[in-house]
């Protein structure tokens, strides 16, 4: 806006210039609430999960407000406790078969809906439907559908003579199991989703150009989708990682973790550590060490992506 | 970028146009299968808790013998706890659009000097597992009384909705014409009121799938609500059907009633909001 007035030109520029400040001013403004938010809500507790991960902080430390500092104290007890290791070895099961399941299925229903048929938008907007279900009601209906001895999937199993009631949710061997089942099935959906919006994206073109050159099916798939799909792909398992390390909710809703902890994660552990035993440094440090994992992955990731993307 | 993805919105709605058309039904019936076993859980919920259900008892494939004694505890039980969760969402959805609206029209609009590192810092907030919130907004809430608080709660639940609303509100601004703002500007309208007159009201349908998915997020909470409250005073549903189901289940009829209660939004969401649905859906992949 050219400055015109009676004043002359260096006072017209100096007046804009001081509304210009007053205006970054009120920029800044509206963007304070959710800069306070995250730091309050986001940046506090990983700062305070650090802190709380040394010292002695319990029950106790909420009324005194005394924690008293003890260096690696939490870690060393937490890392060395017989849970530890199983928790580790349990949330790395639980994530890849978890992953792995749901974006195979995923990507065959997703592939499956590029057919051309009736309904097909009304079924794959219902395919949604687990996915947006609160995890603690999928959580309920899998206690009864897994029941020992009443759950409607041992009956099935029953009728197609396949297995002698299986007790998932009371085994050691199967709570894992159980839990990954659930999961998922509560992920397909969002795979689907994603994974069937890329495919859309791919131009019929090369598909048509493709048929003329014999590449049909498989090698179609091999050749034109996967190439094509790599950064969606890659985009799903990422989010997939980082969201299904984290999970909680459906493990507490399911087993709690146990029979005999034998499906306790990272997460859950946390959880127990910090609410059940009240042992917040614990249970901290325990969270601390999961933040760790998935940062590690995230760095991967983008280490990886950016490796691809120079070659 | 905005007429690019709305072209390809428009060629995809053409190509499934010309799919629809070229279909055959016996495909149909395949994806009915894969449909009925993947929802088949969901059909469960729904007749078991239209059924007498004893734990000892196998409830029949088919509701035939229809009962809503279940509805009946699951109201006397629950009802209390649904109000909870109706509030809490509902409070969230508004506090989380109030922080979330003017936050993404600074980032879309006014070049802010640390736009892209709250934008980083928003991405990286979805890596935090909920459980070191939890550890910290224990203590925190315990110091100064929010703890079994509904304000507590709504605050609490809205770390899911205000990055999501940020982040599916900024990428539909960024594709606001200029030209409208500027127009405003010229008018003589401030950036407050540019934003509830023109920005707002250009962003609706942004805003409603940002309120949805905030709505659904706090209303399916479970974790804040188990490590947040320490009493019955103020307890979600999610947290009062985890207590049905941690104790001894004599009467599962009643669970799947809740289940089924606390399943209404998400159930009302896919039925009456298909379209924000699809569009949450996809913005999930970009954040």
């Amino acid at each position: 806006m050219p400055g015109f007035g009676t004043n002359g030109p260096s006072v017209a520029v100096a007046r804009r210039a001081g509304s210009r400040r007053r205006e970054r001013f009120i920029q800044q403004l509206f963007l304070l609430p959710a800069v306070a938010y995250i730091l309050i809500f986001f940046g506090y507790p990983v700062v305070k999960n650090v802190v709380m991960g040394f010292q002695n902080y319990s029950m106790k430390s909420f009324f005194t407000g005394k924690a008293p500092w003890v260096g690696l104290q939490n870690y060393e007890s937490v890392v060395s406790s017989p849970i530890f290791s199983s928790a580790l070895i349990n949330t790395i099961v639980f994530t890849i078969c978890s992953i792995a399941g749901q974006f195979v299925i995923g990507l065959a229903i997703a592939l499956y809906f590029r057919k051309r048929f009736p309904l097909n938008d009304l079924l794959r907007s219902l395919i949604l439907l687990p996915w947006l279900l609160p995890l603690i009601v999928s959580s309920a209906i899998w206690r009864w559908l897994l029941d020992q001895d009443n759950g409607a999937l041992n009956r099935i199993l029953e009728l197609l003579l396949l297995a002698d009631r299986p007790g998932w949710l009371t085994t050691t061997s199967l709570s894992l199991v159980a839990c990954i089942l659930v999961n998922i099935w509560i992920g397909i959906p969002f795979n689907v989703a994603i994974l069937y919006s890329g495919l859309q994206e791919i131009p019929e073109e090369l598909y048509e150009a493709g048929q003329l050159d014999g590449a049909t099916g498989w090698t179609a798939f091999r050749w034109i989708t996967w190439p094509l799909m790599r950064p969606v792909v890659s985009v799903v398992l990422m989010l997939g990682v980082i969201y299904t390390l984290k999970v909680m909710d459906l493990i507490l809703g399911l087993t709690g973790g146990g029979p005999a902890n034998s499906s306790q994660t990272l997460a859950t552990q946390s959880y127990h550590l910090s609410f059940v035993q009240f042992q917040f440094g614990q249970g901290a440090a325990m969270a601390n060490i999961l933040v760790a994992i998935s940062l590690i992955f995230a760095l991967l990731y983008l280490y990886i992506n950016k490796f691809a993307g120079k070659s | 970028m905005s007429t690019s993805s709305s072209l390809q919105i428009s060629s995809n709605r053409k190509r499934r146009h010309r799919n629809n058309r070229h279909g055959g039904w016996r495909h149909t019936v395949f994806g009915v299968l894969i449909l009925g076993i993947l929802l088949f859980p969901v059909y469960w919920m729904v007749n078991v808790s239209l059924q007498q259900g004893g734990a000892a008892a196998m409830t029949p494939w088919l509701p035939i013998d229809i009962t809503l004694h279940g509805y009946a505890k699951a109201f006397q039980d629950q009802g209390g706890h649904l109000l909870t969760s109706l509030i809490v969402a509902s409070g969230s959805v508004v506090f989380s659009l109030l922080v979330a609206a003017p936050a993404a029209y600074a980032l879309a609009v006014f070049r802010v000097r640390w736009a892209n590192a709250v934008l980083l810092a928003i991405l990286v907030s979805q890596m935090i597992p909920g459980i070191v919130v939890a550890n910290a907004l224990y203590g925190a809430y315990t110091k100064i009384g929010l703890l079994n608080s509904i304000l507590g709660l709504i605050l609490a639940d809205s770390s899911a909705g205000i990055p999501f609303s940020i982040l599916i509100l900024n990428a539909f601004m960024r594709s606001m014409p200029l030209s409208v703002l500027e127009a405003a500007r010229i008018d003589g309208a401030g950036p407050l009121r540019t934003l509830v007159s023109v920005v707002l009201p250009m962003s609706r349908n942004s805003i409603v799938t940002a309120g949805l998915f905030t709505f659904l997020f706090s209303w399916s909470d479970f974790l804040f609500a188990l490590t947040l409250t320490t009493t019955d005073d103020v307890r979600p549903v999610t947290l009062g059907l985890y207590v049905y189901i941690s104790g001894f289940i004599s009467d599962w009829s009643s669970v799947m009633a809740t289940s089924v209660l606390a399943s209404i939004p998400t159930i009302v969401l896919l039925v009456f909001a298909q379209r924000y649905i699809a569009a949450g859906t996809t913005a999930g992949a970009v954040k």
